[in-house]
């Protein structure tokens, strides 16, 4: 079969020693700097991104992997270890792990969102295995007019699922899109908005982006009030949840498995969402929903298991369409451009090393995650008492050697300063920056697809609607946006975020 | 007559970088729905931009604010300059001074730094940098550039 001889390729290419010391050092670094509070997977991911640069095509995106696994992993650690988590799919693990760990109980609730992790990490990733070829298929037969309705499909459901103001989450979408277009036009070869500087004939630079709104921007906000960090822990013991926790966890890491696995697919960053009705979900079914805020192991089980399950599953769209379901999967995609691979469902025909061997390469990253992460614990907690004053400079040097590295070109780090204070007074004026890095990515995608299609159609638009797929992708994203839209929905969603915070 | 100061801000700023794309579009070929030129699709966006950063800044008024707006000086001056230093001078000065500018700017950016640290922290990063990307990656750059007569 198929399947098999594809695993077995991947099998060969993740197992290969150079990608199995990648990923592992991906992992690594990834725990490190996720651990690191105020850090969330996508600014860790933006910061390390340079360095996998020089890497072949295959061992860096197995490498990047690791680190968005590790960060993950690390923003967990802090949630439950200090209640600072990294970025919102963890904080809902904080809010029953930090109580363990204020119990003494810690080392259980680690323990819990480790295996939790792995066992529904390695379920998604089996479901990567039996989705993404069929997905492929499909999105092969697609033409321009599908594609772009895709892609509008994708930005306005970032949209529903972005924190706040959903007019300002449209305009940093379309902000991201015309700051996407900057360069040379494709068709004309002319130069567009680059300032008449050939440094921007390629288009800004995408890392440059990426390091200035969530790297630089988050050092700033971070900077606004130092405030002392309050480890609940300095020693962790007793790392083995006991029979009884084993037994308790062992349903809501298979309910947050599979409400993980199903919601990681949507566009727009589904796994945030897939932690948050794992956490809900497991409080409805309990029989003792009292003890939930108060250290039940369910409630670190369950959205963590959610939480690495969507993360793998969240793959998906970007493996098989080139469409990212979230920030961390646009820098995946932006790392693919600069390697020189086009995104999109001729990836898994062009690279099968690559497409099977990246599949394969995260069952190894989890196993890994859960063999390193446990034993080093300590570390983990001695790194969170590193103040903050002393990491952001390092943060620094690293991201300036890094953007630098990529052309070797001092422009690129004008353009992180510049993104990082656009970043940060976007951030202060309660403007999500992640519609922005996915408008970004996806800019020159959408105008492509848009002038294919239309250059087909001989200039009609009513193409997108006359072409059925296209038209019900094009209708769900109206859905979808209305809803956000209608008063009451609006109203429940800044409920169920506030809450989330 | 109360507004939101986020709403307004957010919205202006859209509404600029909307015109200036917007003008920028209008220099280029437009050409026609069939074959759109390089400036169709930009101008569409601009005038969406726009259009959203008005309704942002409507919306904003007649809403009040909450909460205050801080502007942490200190680290605006300090944090945004250090990559564009690092630009400035690492061809000029090498690698290894440029990056101890960057850690030695960007440690003052925090009220709690102080100066023996400040300078700890320089030489430990600048050396653990130029071991891990100079001889462990080996980056293609040179650790003192000609301006210090290297």
């Amino acid at each position: 079969m198929d399947l098999f001889l594809n695993l077995g390729l991947g099998f060969e290419t993740a197992f290969s020693p150079v990608n199995i010391a990648f990923c592992f050092i991906g992992v690594l670094l990834g725990t490190l700097v996720g651990v690191l509070p105020g850090i969330g997977p996508t600014a860790t991911i933006a910061m390390l991104l340079p360095l996998t640069l020089a890497l072949s095509p295959a061992t860096s995106l197995i490498m990047l992997a690791g680190i968005y696994y590790g960060a993950q992993y690390g923003g967990s650690t802090t949630a439950i270890l200090v209640n600072l988590p990294g970025e919102s799919a963890s904080a809902v693990t904080a809010i029953d792990g930090y109580q363990m760990a204020r119990q003494g109980r810690a080392g259980p609730a680690l323990a819990a969102a480790a295996l939790g992790s792995f066992f529904a990490g390695s379920v998604a990733t089996l479901v990567l295995v039996l989705f993404a070829p069929p997905l492929t298929a499909v999105a092969l037969e697609f033409g321009p007019a599908e594609y772009f309705s895709l892609v509008v499909l994708g930005l306005i459901s970032s949209v529903a699922l972005a924190h706040g103001s959903v007019l300002k989450a449209l305009a940093m979408i379309v902000l991201g899109l015309l700051l996407g277009l900057v360069g040379t036009d494709i068709y004309t070869g002319e130069q567009r908005f680059t300032l008449g500087r050939l440094e921007l004939a390629d288009g800004i630079n995408f890392v440059a982006v990426a390091v200035g709104v969530f790297g630089i921007a988050e050092i700033l906000r971070n900077l606004e009030e130092e405030h002392d960090r309050d480890v609940a822990v300095r020693h962790v013991s007793g790392l083995m949840p006991s029979r009884e926790d084993l037994r308790r966890i062992a349903a809501p890491v298979l309910r947050g498995t599979a409400l993980g696995s199903l919601l990681g697919i949507l566009p727009g960053g589904g796994h945030v969402l897939a932690s948050f009705a794992a956490y809900t979900v497991e409080k409805k079914v309990s029989r003792t929903p009292e003890r939930f805020g108060k250290g039940a192991i369910e409630g670190v089980a369950a959205p963590e298991a959610a939480n690495n399950a969507g993360a793998q599953t969240s793959f998906i769209p970007m493996l098989t369409l080139g469409i990212p379901a979230n920030p961390v999967m646009a820098l995946m995609i932006g790392a693919m451009i600069i390697q020189g691979i086009t995104p999109g469902p001729n990836v898994a025909i062009d690279e099968p090393a690559l497409f099977w061997g990246l599949i394969v390469s995260m069952w190894v990253g989890n196993l890994l995650l859960v063999v390193l992460n446990l034993p080093l614990i300590g570390l983990w907690v001695r790194m969170l008492s590193i103040p903050y004053y002393v990491l952001f400079p390092a943060i620094l040097t690293f991201s300036a050697i890094g953007v630098y590295s990529i052309n070797n070109n001092a422009f690129d780090l004008f353009a992180v300063a510049v993104f990082g204070l656009l970043g940060y007074v976007l951030v202060k004026f309660e403007c999500e920056p992640a519609p922005l890095l996915l408008g970004f990515v996806l800019g020159p995608m959408l105008e492509e697809h848009l002038r294919r299609a239309m250059i087909i159609a001989r200039g009609d638009p009513l193409v997108f609607l006359q072409r059925p797929i296209s038209a019900v992708l094009l209708g769900l994203a109206a859905l979808a946006l209305v809803i956000v839209l209608m008063p009451n929905v609006a109203k429940k969603r800044e409920e169920v975020f506030h809450e989330e915070e | 007559m109360s507004f939101n100061i986020k709403d307004i801000g957010a919205g202006l700023i859209f509404i600029a970088i909307g015109l200036l794309f917007g003008l920028g579009a209008m220099n280029l070929d437009l050409g026609t729905p069939l074959r759109m030129g390089p400036g169709y699709f930009p101008l569409i966006l601009a005038g969406l931009l726009v259009a959203l950063g008005l309704a942002i800044v409507a919306y904003g008024i007649g809403h009040s604010a909450t909460g205050r707006l801080t502007v942490p000086w200190r680290g605006l001056l300090l944090i945004l300059p250090a990559p564009v230093v690092f630009g400035l001078t690492v061809r000029g000065l090498g690698l290894a001074p440029a990056l101890a500018l960057v850690a030695l700017i960007s440690a003052f950016a925090s009220r709690r730094m102080s100066v023996p640290l400040a300078i700890a922290l320089t030489v430990g990063l600048t050396v653990f940098c130029v071991l891990v990307f100079s001889l462990g990656l080996g980056l293609p750059l040179r650790l003192f550039g000609p301006w210090l007569g290297a």
